[in-house]
């Protein structure tokens, strides 16, 4: 277990500086995520062109792992459609959770760069946060907690 | 805690950190290749040889059930569990032994409380008065009770420092205020409570108090007939003592007037199915097999404590408070929460654009165990208007290398993600 092979430069990258990183008025969708164990809070926000995600973005608060994912999350579901989107949730589940995970990650893009989260167990949860929040949005529920 | 506190007393012999940690075996240990600083013990703290030891000689010599068999086992094991009931009395100069109730913890302590003092007597219109450092442990079960009775929780506003604000608390009494709840050090921030000054208010008012003594008891000499508090509340855990056992201890009036809150074995004098006969203080309140192991670790805990002197401890334990406040303060971007003149060893602070869970992986990493988030203290956090903090809470193994390691970590997590 390498510090760094969790902190890498892509995730400090988009800590320091999150994208989409604003509430989204007009949004369609939207879902507040919470986990209690750390504190972390955000709220997504989608805007559906039909099932297309044609515009999604985040704020709150949390850790590097969390803010970062989340940023990262807006960047890769942008212009997919809602099945994609269910799709890139289970492969992210899978490459955070499982040690044998069948994901391609280099088709992951960056996405990959959270797969040294699964070394940190205590961190998965920070990781997975967006990912649940983004699912509870798209089936219309407002909350969502890792506990 | 009596009026001089004991920090301030001189240690009369030199105090020797190095065979004091030789007690500890766990100190040996390592985490990810480097020497463990284990830096949260207002979480829990660690068990010397002599509480481990206690225990497994219990398990290998003694066991039975008590206060049931006639048999030699059962007998012995009775007296282990008993002198360690009168170990309790004399640690905390409880004038009788039915007053030293044995629970789980803290928490259940003041669980007790709230449903056999408070639920039978409170009702609509009448108020418990807490404060805003309380842990979730003195919130939640005052909660719950004024959801069965329809009484009402009024809270204490606290300072910037981190203090409870004695007027704004005095502003709350009233002649419907039934009893007041508070932490005699808060478990996020270390503020000491002074808290004489709100006994002696509620004693002026005839309101009994509640003190949860979770931080405290561990830390320096409690005396409950000198502070005159009604009820007090701490766990063995934070004790250098086993998990699964705590304390409330209870004026003995108070005590015989409440019924019992859980039925059992144990807690009976005599059973039919029309009525039957409570037991005696304090078994009245100990329904079913006790935690008889760990009511004999933590008589080993007290012993321990007790062979160093609770006046040590306390000095030995500021004088790390002081290094690390002085040795953090050199951290840039490090901004303490809570800063009461009089604080137990504990630090609570925030790193700039670190957040603390991210803090609490880098220190790991490093050997340094702290506590990272809200600390069972949510509405602590909210009044700072943080997530979350950094904690770090010393015990009087802890070293000032230690200290040390944890600064060095700090550096180390601002070049990372600051």
């Amino acid at each position: 277990m390498d510090l760094q092979d969790l902190y890498r430069d892509i995730i400090v990258d988009h800590n320091r500086h999150p994208r989409n990183f604003r509430a989204m008025p007009d949004a369609d969708r939207h879902a507040d995520g919470f986990n209690p164990l750390c504190g972390d809070k955000l709220t997504l926000y989608v805007k559906l062109d039909g099932d297309r995600i044609e515009d999604v973005s985040f704020n709150g608060s949390g850790c590097a792992i969390s803010v970062a994912s989340a940023s990262l999350l807006t960047e890769s579901v942008k212009g997919k459609t809602v099945p994609e989107a269910e799709t890139l949730f289970r492969q992210m589940h899978e490459l955070l959770t499982r040690d044998d995970a069948q994901v391609d990650v280099p088709g992951l893009g960056k996405l990959g760069a959270l797969s040294g989260v699964r070394e940190f167990p205590a961190r998965v949860k920070c990781a997975s946060l967006c990912w649940h929040t983004l699912d509870a949005a798209l089936h219309s529920q407002e909350q969502v907690s890792t506990e | 805690m009596s009026a001089v506190p004991a920090a301030r007393r001189p240690s009369d012999a030199a105090f020797d950190v190095a065979a004091i940690r030789r007690d500890f075996p766990i100190l040996e240990r390592t985490v990810h290749g480097k020497p463990l600083a284990y830096l949260d013990n207002a979480a829990s703290s660690q068990r010397p040889c002599a509480v481990i030891e206690a225990m497994s000689r219990y398990y290998e010599t003694t066991h039975a059930n008590v206060h049931r068999g006639v048999h030699t086992l059962s007998q012995e094991a009775t007296d282990l569990f008993e002198g360690a009931r009168d170990r309790v009395q004399r640690f905390i100069n409880a004038r009788s032994r039915k007053e030293i109730v044995f629970v789980r913890g803290t928490t259940e302590a003041i669980n007790l409380v709230a449903q056999s003092y408070g639920r039978p007597r409170f009702g609509p219109g009448d108020e418990i008065v807490i404060s805003w450092l309380e842990h979730h442990a003195n919130i939640v079960p005052w909660q719950l009770l004024c959801q069965q009775t329809g009484a009402t929780l009024k809270v204490a506003p606290i300072t910037r420092a981190g203090e409870i604000d004695y007027d704004g608390f005095a502003a709350l009494l009233s002649p419907r205020t039934r009893l007041i709840a508070l932490a005699h050090v808060s478990n996020a921030l270390g503020t000491i409570v002074p808290v004489q000054r709100y006994i002696r208010a509620a004693k002026e008012r005839g309101i009994p108090v509640l003190l949860d003594g979770a931080q405290a008891v561990p830390h320096r000499q409690v005396d409950v007939q000198a502070l005159d508090c009604d009820f007090y509340a701490f766990s063995s855990h934070k004790m250098c003592g086993p998990t699964g056992i705590g304390v409330l201890y209870g004026r003995e009036a108070l005590l015989r007037e409440m019924p019992p809150w859980q039925g059992g074995g144990d807690m009976i004098l005599a059973v039919t199915f029309e009525k039957t006969l409570y037991n005696d203080l304090p078994y009245k309140f100990e329904a079913g097999t006790p935690a008889i192991a760990e009511a004999v670790g933590l008589a080993a805990a007290i012993d321990y404590l007790d062979g160093i002197g609770m006046g040590r401890i306390a000095a030995v334990e500021h004088d790390l408070l002081d290094y690390a406040n002085e040795r953090l303060a050199t951290v840039p971007e490090l901004a303490f929460v809570g800063t009461a003149p009089e604080k137990a060893a504990v630090v609570s602070f925030t790193l700039g654009r670190v957040h603390p869970h991210d803090l609490g992986t880098i220190l790991d990493h490093d050997g340094v165990a702290i506590r990272t988030g809200h600390h069972c203290a949510m509405p602590v956090m909210e009044f700072y208007g943080v997530p979350a903090t950094a904690r770090a809470s010393f015990a009087f193994y802890n070293t000032r290398a230690e200290v040390d390691q944890l600064v060095t970590g700090l550096h180390k997590a601002r070049e990372m993600l600051g």
